[in-house]
């Protein structure tokens, strides 16, 4: 059976993660190895006057004052007006949200450390907290950074023609929507190993990480070393979904006292430690002005966007990414033609913002699909309508929307006819009817995207980060015994590359993926990439694959061509064999010749050998565009403010599937997390700035039982520009969840007058709408 | 998240152990499954000297029955209880509410003697045994021998009747008639997450016997006097409002989202009750 592309095959990584083989870093066992416990700062915001160590463990306990060699982790941005901000690895002069390093200590087992730990007296002088993003937005006399002149990272603004739009419009829609800060939640935490190897004369990492390749190049620019003396290996990670893909400043110190003491140091985040310190992604604020005309068409949009950032740029993504992918993805799939968006990113006293899975796009998504909603009932039509009527046609494609995002391929209204035939749309309304006779309140709710994935190296540097990813770089090669080894600088973390990729090079190799091996995440063993993040590693890793296995098949098939006396565009690869007709040379023995028997071969055989290392872009680096409708039943139990999520449906696109059952994972498991988001997961800090949610007593997140059973489709509308036509896909279940499952929530709630605009739509929330409203007899809108 | 350093003890008989706790000059802890404990450990909330297992005492694990009442041991575990490994004191209630503790893996290792111990507010036991009156058999060094009625038995948020000295031995549940019926409710954000309220009744026509209790209301769980006799007078469902009338009798205040979840679940017990 054939094992490449399109092949539904198991995953091959699967055997190990599933039996307990997998290796993570708190699997490593090193001799003389000792583990790290930090001290965290526990109030939100107040300056350092004295950190004390107790005299008995003074040679085990470093604060700031001991890495005077070590460069804060600063991620500059191109973007005008953009402030940097400087991230001490240790905590210096003040310390600015709850939970941040203050000081690491080191012991033989990480008990013993948490015991030093606790014995360091912080004299630390509160400051008033920054808590609501709003309100530090303008604020100009408390300052997160004492030597800026406000709260902004950044601000900017898309100035369209919207007073044509407000001109025009037989309707206008004015809404605010809330986003709850949220954690990721990787089954693993983070965690980083650190040694120095004396014979290769190298500090060696292994670490949890999304992007070994510029974890080394972070390292090596704030450790001040250089990059041949930094060797980071990522082993088996367990999920990151944008956790795992920044410089985490536990990484930078436990490498700094790994080197400064000659001992393997090792530390381990715990869920608590992930819980409070890691609450850095998803909160956003809309201000949002829909005009449409009396059909509902969209005339224009106009939104002010404020990102609750935290209190530092991360790197190197900064602290921007966010709120500039809102701005320009906010009109997501729809035409209008007038849009103007102002964006802050706001630094308040919280964990440093990192993207998470959909990348901004889950927040503008939920905005613009509830606000789709709206329209729709103030026109007096179906939603489902309104929507397919403002989304970008079939035959508009390719599309360059209004904040110049350029549409590949693609039909949108089609993914909403699908989504809503899978969902049984029609016969929905009398059923709701019905149920609402008999008590019972249930809603119908969709929600459409785009998801732009893979995009490059103008895209990135349009976001001003300091890396821009460029071309992806692959090694193929065949061994002496004919099985295949391809080596990535991307990682896996749970997406199930090794098996995709090695369909990729099975693909063109003709050989089965038992017999491919692919090595991912050593920097040492691995062609350099920027990693996983951005859903490319499909197109990117993928196409870069594909095209040094189809150079290596050029030149396995010349060997051949020699060996079976033939010429080389007669030769087809499959089986493991090289066939000319039915005569063939398998490819151990066109390797042996290569390898171990040269005489076999002519004198002017290819010297380059069967070891094949090439670089791979898409034909445009705008990025191409999977798309998706979703579509939620749910019934609301007016008593309890409890949403039970009925019937999900997903209907997508994203190109080419490569392989259809990990194409299922990857949307059961992000629509888990766009349900999180969606219904369960938040944050919540008091007044002071102190989380309340620091144990997964309190931070609620889906399990199976809160699950549905979820319903997929899919269509292959393939890029021109891309290897093979992919798309990337992996974010994308976790950005429509929210949108369609609290436009369900409305849909069900309309008869008692209640609109939700915040998530996650938990019963307390719910509930206390319901009983405010049952009280007053009007709505609190 | 690793605990503080301390000492482990398995003494060998339940008197060996009482005797530990009095003559220990150590901050001692009984353990025994270690659902509530370990993570309060592991969090260095709980920061005992010494750690007392109780698990293996054989003469916590009696199973037993009379004609007026069922034996379950202290160290008896949830999903024991879910499998049907003791004595209904009324059909089935003690299966079903077993089988909603948490999940599996913790049911597997939880014991209902240490829940009652730990007193936790929103644990399905201490509700359960209120709206049971249940008797909490207990055991001090000096060999007494108490029994405690469940009313008396939780003083509030993790506050027990129990002694420094003194180990919860057995539960003891009276039997109910056959014409008995019993409804339990509870309001959770997900599945096996600690609840957000609790309502429990059990009726027996024969035994003239009707308890309404209310749990994860903060303290002990609720007994509602008035509301119990009236739905055993009437038979009827009460409606909202006269459940939240009855929970505003209490001490306690709650904010108008928890009173309603509350009321709810209190009103959706009876419905199981009354309809059967």
């Amino acid at each position: 059976m054939p094992t490449g592309i399109g092949a539904r095959v198991q995953r091959q990584e699967d055997r190990r993660l599933l039996n307990g083989q997998a290796i993570f870093v708190d699997d490593i066992k090193m001799p003389g190895l000792w583990e790290a416990a930090y001290v965290r700062s526990p109030i939100a915001h107040g300056i350092i006057k004295e950190i004390r160590k107790p005299a008995e463990f003074e040679t085990r306990i470093f604060t700031a004052a001991d890495m005077d060699d070590v460069l804060p982790i600063r991620a500059e941005s191109s973007l005008p007006t953009y402030k940097a901000s400087d991230f001490h690895s240790l905590a210096t002069g003040k310390v600015r949200y709850v939970g941040e390093c203050i000081a690491i200590c080191i012991a033989p087992t990480r008990a013993e450390a948490e015991d030093i730990a606790e014995l360091v007296e912080l004299d630390l002088d509160p400051l008033p907290p920054l808590i609501d993003a709003l309100v530090a937005r303008t604020d100009h006399t408390n300052l997160v950074h004492e030597d800026w002149e406000d709260n902004l990272f950044l601000s900017t603004s898309f100035d369209g023609n919207i007073e044509e739009a407000k001109a025009k419009a037989d309707v206008v829609i004015e809404r605010e929507y809330h986003t709850a800060r949220q954690c990721m939640m990787p089954m693993e935490g983070k965690g980083t190993l650190a040694y120095w190897d004396g014979k290769a004369d190298q500090l060696v990492v292994y670490t949890s990480t999304q992007i070994p390749h510029l974890i080394r190049t972070g390292l090596s620019e704030f450790l001040q070393m250089d990059q041949g003396q930094v060797r980071v290996i990522a082993p088996d990670v367990g999920g990151g979904f944008g956790y795992k893909c920044i410089l985490q400043p536990e990484e930078i110190s436990v490498s700094w006292v790994a080197r400064k003491t000659g001992r393997p140091i090792r530390w381990t985040e715990d869920r608590r430690e992930h819980l409070v310190a890691g609450a850095n992604t998803r909160q956003h604020h809309y201000k949002l002005i829909a005009y449409a005309d009396k059909v509902g068409r969209i005339l224009g949009i106009d939104a002010e966007i404020t990102v609750d950032v935290g209190a530092y740029s991360v790197w190197p993504f900064t602290a921007c990414l966010e709120a500039s992918q809102a701005g320009g993805n906010l009109p997501g799939p729809y035409a209008f033609k007038n849009y103007r968006c102002k964006t802050y990113s706001v630094a308040t006293n919280k964990p440093p913002f990192t993207p998470y899975r959909g990348v901004a796009r889950p927040g503008v998504c939920f905005a613009m699909e509830l606000t789709i909603d709206a329209i729709a009932r103030a026109v007096g039509r179906e939603p489902i309508d309104v929507r397919r009527e403002n989304l970008v046609p079939a035959a508009a494609m390719p599309y360059t929307n209004v904040t110049g995002k350029f549409y590949d391929t693609g039909d949108y209204p089609d993914s909403v006819n699908q989504a809503a035939k899978m969902i049984e749309f029609d016969g929905f309304r009398a059923k709701q009817a019905k149920a609402l006779r008999n008590g019972r309140y249930i809603g119908i709710g969709f929600s459409t995207f785009t998801e732009q994935s893979a995009h490059g190296t103008k895209v990135f540097g349009a976001w001003g980060l300091p890396l821009v990813p460029g071309y992806e770089q692959a090694m193929v090669k065949i061994t002496p015994s004919g099985s295949i080894e391809v080596r990535s600088g991307n990682h896996s973390f749970g997406q199930g590359l090794e098996t995709t990729l090695a369909q990729m090079a099975s693909e063109w190799l003709g050989v089965d993926i038992a017999n491919i091996r692919v090595t991912m995440g050593d920097t040492g063993t691995t062609p350099y990439s920027t990693g996983a993040y951005a859903s490319r590693g499909m197109v990117m890793a993928g196409g870069a694959v594909s095209k040094a296995s189809e150079v290596l098949a050029e030149r396995v098939k010349i060997h051949a061509a020699h060996l079976l006396q033939c010429k080389p565009k007669d030769i087809e690869l499959r089986d493991g064999e090289a066939f000319n007709k039915k005569t063939s040379v398998s490819l151990k023995d066109i390797a042996k010749a290569w390898y171990l028997r040269p005489d076999r071969l002519p004198d002017d055989v290819n010297t380059a050998g069967l070891e094949v290392t090439e670089g791979y872009k898409p034909s445009i680096d705008t990025g191409v565009f999977s798309y998706a409708t979703h579509a939620a039943t749910v019934e609301v139990d007016p008593a309890t403010g409890i949403t039970k999520i009925k019937d999900y449906v997903i209907f997508e696109d994203c190109g080419r599937r490569v392989n259809p059952l990990i194409l299922e994972g990857q949307a059961y498991g992000g629509a888990a997390q766009g349900i999180g988001t969606a219904l369960y997961e938040e944050v919540i800090y008091d007044a002071a700035g102190q989380p309340l949610t620091s144990t997964l007593a309190d931070y609620i997140v889906p399990g199976p039982n809160e699950l549905p059973d979820f319903k997929l489709g899919h269509s292959e509308t393939l890029s021109p520009y891309t290897r093979h036509g992919i798309k990337g896909v992996g974010e994308g279940a976790a950005i429509a969840p929210s949108g369609a499952i609290v436009n369900a929530i409305n849909d069900a709630l309309r008869p008692l007058n209640i609109e939700i605009h915040q998530v996650p739509a938990t019963p307390h929330r719910v509930l206390s709408k319901i009983l405010s409203v049952q009280n007053e007899g009007v709505s609190s809108e | 998240m690793k605990p503080v350093s301390f000492e482990y003890n398995t003494p060998a008989s339940l008197s060996l152990t009482t005797d530990l706790l009095v003559r220990t000059k150590k901050d001692a802890k009984l353990i025994s499954g270690g659902q509530s404990l370990g993570p309060m450990l592991n969090l260095r909330l709980a920061r005992p000297e010494l750690l007392i297992d109780i698990s293996k005492l054989s003469e916590l694990k009696e199973i037993g029955e009379d004609k007026s009442k069922v034996i379950i041991g202290a160290s008896i575990t949830h999903s024991t209880i879910e499998d049907g490994g003791v004595v209904e004191p009324i059909s089935g209630m003690l299966r079903y509410v077993a089988s909603r503790i948490a999940y599996r893996a913790v049911r597997n290792k939880g014991t209902i003697g240490g829940s009652l111990a730990h007193a936790d507010p929103a644990a399905d036991w201490v509700t359960t045994m209120m709206a049971l009156s249940a008797v909490i058999k207990t055991r001090t060094s000096d060999g007494i021998i108490r029994k405690i009625p469940m009313h008396d038995f939780m003083l509030g948020a993790y506050r027990t009747a129990l002694k420094h000295d003194e180990i919860i031995s057995s539960i003891e549940i009276p039997k109910y008639s056959k014409k008995a019926c019993w409804g339990y409710h509870k309001i959770c954000r997900k599945v096996g997450e600690f609840a957000n309220a609790i309502g429990a009744i059990v009726v027996d026509p024969v035994q003239k016997y009707c308890i309404i209790a209310c749990g994860a209301v903060g303290g002990a769980p609720l007994i509602l006097q008035d509301l119990s006799e009236s739905v055993a007078r009437s038979a009827a469902v009460p409606d909202i409002l006269e459940i939240v009338l009855a929970l505003e009798t209490s001490e306690q205040q709650f904010d108008a989202v928890k009173m309603q979840q509350l009321a709810v679940s209190v009103q959706r017990a009876i419905e199981k009750a009354v309809c059967k």
